[in-house]
């Protein structure tokens, strides 16, 4: 019986943030327009200037276009993560986070059901990505398609994870402006989205470091590798290790005895 | 007539500053608290501990015989919430937002449909379950989480001054609404609020002020330990402050 409340409070909350971001027309479309402009636009008019050798799990020589990809569907994934978040803080400024708190079921697992919540939306807008890329002449091998899914599910988690332990130490919605420039936009640019490792290190040891430790490469990296229908071990734990730690600490965040909300005086 | 709700001897501070001191009070199935206080007079925190959005360090809080910190799952499912703003996602329409809140309590569809119809009727809002919620006014969001308060059918419903902005045919509506559910549904009752003319003669009065119970008990009581000849005389006298009309 008790399975059942579990299920039907991951599926309800599941449910409200399917319904609300598809009443939310303008957030799918400006999902999807960001990594159109960076791949129709940006990649295209870098295609010339960048040259890239064959590296794994490429077995060719590649557009930039290709390349850059991957990286793009980390940068929705990143994006939605952090947007997923927002709606918290928004959420618990206008609180309706307090009516999510108030149900009789373990806090953790209520923040779990919101981050899969967050994850399942993201998931959707990769696959239209995935599609119109498709169109444009990247394609991956049709195993790919489906392998992509769990890498999807990880790195989203992962992503989703690190907004909810920020959206526990943010008290207004004013400050996230600050958490996109200083989360989303060095996360993105210090990582193996743009580029690839060895061309990073050539030009700086201390970006090729950041970037190679950087839990974003390594989401990149799973997809980019599962898109091509391969697995990349090293990807893999290092996204799973960095999901359990930002979710750990987010439920400490969360937890009403330890956590920041705490501190914060709460609302 | 059983106790629903026990508070005893909770203390909180935020850092250095002390919320609430030494609070003890009991509410019982059927009854109607209201709980006066000044800005700042702990109500809030008062409220943020029992749904335990914080845990206090210092006493107990007793959930018609659970206890919230160690027996939160049982405690939270016999406890309705209505909060001073509106928490309904404008966005989606009544119907939508009820099933949410539903399903957060673990009711399947049907159990969940039978049980919103028999609330919004009760409220005369089911026909306008299909609305949006942000094309609905004031009055009619409040009973919408009225409704949704009342779905998994709880012992005590928190209410923290759930008419603050309406205006007065509105307000009228939902304190006789509130009232005669606590009568009729054996409900418990605790509701924050600084409007006189919300309290009727039968309800129990906890008068809060910087953190600690300055009076408890029947309208009459209160009035007889003040030697007040109005509850706005006797809320004056223990916080010197005025109450609204």
């Amino acid at each position: 019986m008790i399975g059942l409340h579990f299920w039907r409070v991951m599926w309800g909350i599941t449910h409200r943030e399917l319904l609300r971001f598809l009443k939310q027309k303008e957030r799918f479309v400006s999902a999807l327009v960001r990594p159109l402009i960076w791949l129709f636009v940006f990649a295209a008019g870098f295609r010339a200037a960048l040259g890239l050798a064959i590296i794994p799990p490429y077995e060719t020589y590649i557009l930039y276009e290709v390349y850059i990809a991957p990286g793009l569907i980390g940068m929705i994934q990143l994006f939605n993560g952090m947007q997923s978040s927002l709606s918290m803080v928004y959420d618990r400024e206008m609180g309706s986070m307090r009516i999510l708190m108030v149900c009789p079921l373990p806090r953790w697992f209520l923040l779990v059901c919101k981050l899969m919540a967050g994850t399942v939306v993201s998931i959707l807008q990769v696959y239209v990505f995935l599609v119109i890329a498709w169109f444009y002449d990247i394609q991956a091998p049709e195993i790919g398609y489906l392998l992509i899914f769990p890498a999807l599910l990880l790195s989203g988690l992962m992503l989703g994870a690190l907004g909810l332990l920020l959206s526990s130490f943010i008290k207004q919605l004013e400050n996230f402006a600050g958490v996109m420039n200083f989360v989303i936009f060095p996360m993105f640019f210090m990582s193996t989205a743009l580029y690839p490792l060895w061309k990073i290190k050539e030009s700086s040891l201390l970006l090729y470091n950041l970037a190679l430790y950087n839990p974003f490469s390594q989401a990149v990296e799973l997809i980019r590798f599962a898109w091509y229908g391969q697995f990349n071990p090293h990807a893999f734990i290092y996204t799973l290790v960095a999901f359990i730690i930002f979710m750990f600490t987010a439920i400490l965040g969360y937890n009403p005895s330890k956590g920041m909300m705490m501190r914060k005086g709460g609302r | 007539m059983k106790t629903a709700l026990t508070i005893e001897n909770v203390s909180f501070a935020y850092g250095k500053k002390k919320a609430l001191d030494d609070v003890s009070f009991s509410i019982n199935t059927g009854e109607c608290t209201l709980l006066l206080g000044p800005n700042g007079a702990g109500k809030s925190t008062l409220f943020s501990l029992i749904t335990r959005l914080y845990d206090s360090r210092e006493g107990h809080i007793n959930l018609c015989g659970f206890d919230i910190k160690t027996q939160s799952r049982q405690a939270l499912m016999r406890l309705g919430v209505v909060f001073q703003q509106t928490t309904l996602d404008i966005d989606l329409t009544v119907l939508q937002n009820l099933r949410y809140h539903a399903a957060l309590h673990g009711m399947s569809r049907k159990q969940a449909n039978l049980r919103i119809q028999e609330e919004l009727e009760r409220l005369t809002m089911y026909e306008r379950r299909f609305e949006k919620v942000r094309q609905l006014n004031g009055g009619h969001k409040r009973r919408v989480e009225i409704a949704r308060a009342l779905l998994h059918k709880p012992a005590l419903l928190l209410l923290d001054e759930p008419t603050v902005g309406l205006d007065v045919p509105s307000r009228q509506s939902i304190v006789e609404h509130l009232h005669q559910l606590s009568k009729d549904n054996q409900l418990a009752i605790l509701w924050a609020s600084h409007l006189m003319d919300e309290i009727y003669s039968e309800d129990r009065l906890l008068v809060l002020h910087q953190g600690q119970i300055k009076a408890q008990g029947s309208v009459n009581e209160v009035l007889d330990g003040t030697q007040s000849q109005n509850i706005s005389d006797a809320f004056h006298q223990l916080t010197q402050q005025r109450v609204s009309t």
